[in-house]
């Protein structure tokens, strides 16, 4: 049924029809209305059978998931930024013991500073943990992946995280088709775990693992991911056939095959990239993009297969690896190896930049990349002049104070705060 | 694609105005798009949220940079920032205000404009008598529907109620009412 609503409110639609049996959160800043919305839908019994817990903090409400899931419910919760930070320990723990627990992160910039606004520095923190991550482009797109999210996790026995866009994508109004509850039953078969907390048949879960076998169960772990790679695009061609829609999958490609300079990223920035690039093919620019649905696990094999041909690669991502670069980047460049392809690494959109990411920006990025003239890595539509001034006065006195209060200062926002 | 920047304050509900025109769009079978701009929330900052109403899908995600149309909820704000950045030759301005461009320090702006783009609804006073609190927003989208062809009036009025069911639904139709009567006399 189509919908004119907020994409957090269309996620707790898709959530709900997936017939949750624990919500587990903490529904605090940084949140998202997901959980808010899946509370409601509990108490007025729209959703039947399910346990809304209210936990003390991020790392209870994971913790909670990774009991529940491990007696054998279906388990969901949402977060963001730094309450995924602060769940670290329990987000390590639902990988390693194969709980298959879904969590939507409204992908937000991680602090200090202190920054409520969109960027992947959450996800990325993360990346290595072990959980399988599906970036997603749109709400619509959001709301199928979560569907084939529960059933990816429960017949891998992994922990699945669905990206999405903080503000972008959450906040925003748009039509979405929400599916029948019929099509998602038919799609999403009753969870089977496969191990079991059970009093009758009593088992240890998480249990210490010496050097004699840690390696073996990491090795198993990494694996899993693998098979990822297999059933992630049969169960998006699967959801075409029944729900007659194109998401999910490993990547998406738009125009790249044959195009000499292919653009690389993920979520929702390749909306607004779809419009930049159209004008540029119409003036016979040789130029295409895809988007990594899939980050974790990474699809190699695919990219290479679809980037074979390409001269240059300009991936852009609001994402750092401070000491490094871009880190969709870096792991692309580990793909493309032994090709002869430039790959240059652009980052913007940091912390919820939004001019960076509009489409002349985005055209002045496309075309310094096809140049060849991007410095490494490419921080796009930075303001050069303020880190100057910064360097300055580190280097003319010892006492020079925060980063952060000083470049408040030199852009004006503090003052501005006191007039306006 | 006809684009929308809603101007005003934190608690004037700048975002569920923006929601409630996306919603009245979708009413008609049109796709729209509305988002917040993300400012930190706190009362009486300045607050902007963007709509887009289009017939076909819309992926476009960067900022309204040149509006077709302007609401400025908050006239105040014509002398803290620049609400006018971008707005289309032939672009609309609706004000809350009494008072008229030329009072209001705006009427450079507002004279480039081609005539009957330019609509002054008191919307606080009206909001006031109908709600019982200071909340422009409905009243300002039945001045819209008055002002544009873009959604009717009555798709508005579904969309308010929508948003609030019930009573508070009513009366805040009863205040678009009013603006749309008011802004189709003057």
């Amino acid at each position: 049924m189509l919908k004119q609503i907020e994409g957090s409110h269309a996620v707790a639609e898709a959530v709900a029809l997936c017939r949750p049996e624990v919500i587990s959160a903490y529904p605090i800043t940084p949140q998202t209305h997901i959980v808010e919305d899946l509370g409601s839908m509990v108490k007025s019994g729209e959703i039947a059978n399910c346990e809304f817990l209210l936990v003390e903090s991020e790392f209870g409400a994971l913790s909670a998931c990774i009991g529940s899931s491990a007696a054998g419910a279906r388990s969901y919760t949402a977060t963001s930024s730094q309450g995924m930070l602060f769940m670290m320990e329990a987000v390590y723990n639902a990988s390693g013991m194969g709980l298959p627990i879904v969590m939507t992160v409204g992908n937000r910039a991680i602090g200090a500073p202190i920054n409520i606004w969109n960027d992947w520095g959450d996800s990325m923190s993360a990346r290595d943990a072990g959980w399988i991550q599906l970036f997603v482009e749109s709400n619509q797109q959001a709301v199928d992946v979560h569907i084939q999210a529960f059933r990816l996790a429960e017949q891998l026995s992994l922990p699945v995280m669905v990206c999405m866009d903080g503000f972008v994508l959450t906040h925003s109004y748009s039509q979405v088709d929400i599916p029948d509850q019929k099509q998602v039953d038919a799609f999403l078969p009753t969870f089977e775990p496969r191990q079991l907390l059970d009093p009758a048949s009593p088992v240890s879960m998480g249990a210490m693992v010496g050097p004699d076998a840690f390696t073996e169960v990491r090795y198993l772990a990494h694996h899993k991911q693998m098979e990822a790679l297999e059933l992630i695009p049969e169960q998006a061609a699967e959801f075409e056939t029944l729900f007659g829609r194109d998401s999910g999958g490993l990547v998406k490609s738009f125009d790249c095959e044959g195009a000499e300079t292919v653009v690389v990223t993920m979520g929702s920035v390749i909306g607004t990239m779809k419009h930049v690039l159209a004008e540029m093919r119409d003036e016979g620019i040789s130029i295409g993009a895809l988007t990594v649905r899939s980050f974790r696990p990474f699809p190699k094999e695919t990219l290479r297969d679809l980037l074979k041909d390409a001269k240059r690669v300009i991936v852009f991502e609001k994402c750092l690896a401070v000491g490094m670069g871009g880190i969709l980047a870096m792991n692309l460049r580990m793909a493309l190896k032994d090709f002869p392809i430039r790959v240059h690494s652009a980052i913007g959109g940091l912390g919820g930049r939004p001019r960076p990411i509009t489409r002349a920006n985005l055209r002045r990025m496309f075309e310094k990349g096809i140049r060849d003239e991007m410095e490494e890595p490419h921080f796009h539509d930075i303001h050069m002049d303020i880190v100057e001034r910064e360097l300055e006065r580190e280097q003319a006195q010892r006492r020079s104070g925060s980063i952060a209060e000083n470049i408040l200062q030199d852009v004006g926002v503090v003052a501005a705060a006191k007039t306006i | 694609m006809f684009q929308v920047r809603i101007h005003g304050r934190g608690g004037q509900g700048v975002v569920s105005a923006a929601e409630m025109l996306s919603i009245a769009a979708f009413e008609e079978g049109k796709h729209s798009q509305a988002v917040p701009s993300f400012g930190s929330e706190r009362m009486g900052a300045p607050v902007v949220a963007y709509v887009r109403i289009d017939d076909k899908e819309i992926e476009l995600r960067e900022p309204v940079l040149e509006p077709d149309l302007l609401i400025v909820q908050d006239p105040t704000l014509f002398a803290a920032i620049d609400v006018f950045a971008g707005l289309r030759d032939d672009g609309y301005v609706l004000v809350n205000t009494s008072k008229t461009p030329q009072q209001l320090g705006i009427a450079d702006a507002t004279n480039q404009l081609p005539d009957g783009h330019v609509a002054a609804v008191p919307a606080t006073e009206l909001a006031m008598h109908h709600l019982k609190r200071p909340t422009p927003n409905t009243v300002l989208l039945g001045a819209f529907a008055a002002m544009s062809d873009i959604v009717k009036l009555e798709s508005v009025f579904k969309a308010i109620q929508k948003k609030f069911p019930g009573k508070i639904g009513e009366m805040n139709v009863a205040a678009a009412q009013a603006a749309y009567d008011t802004a189709t006399a003057s």
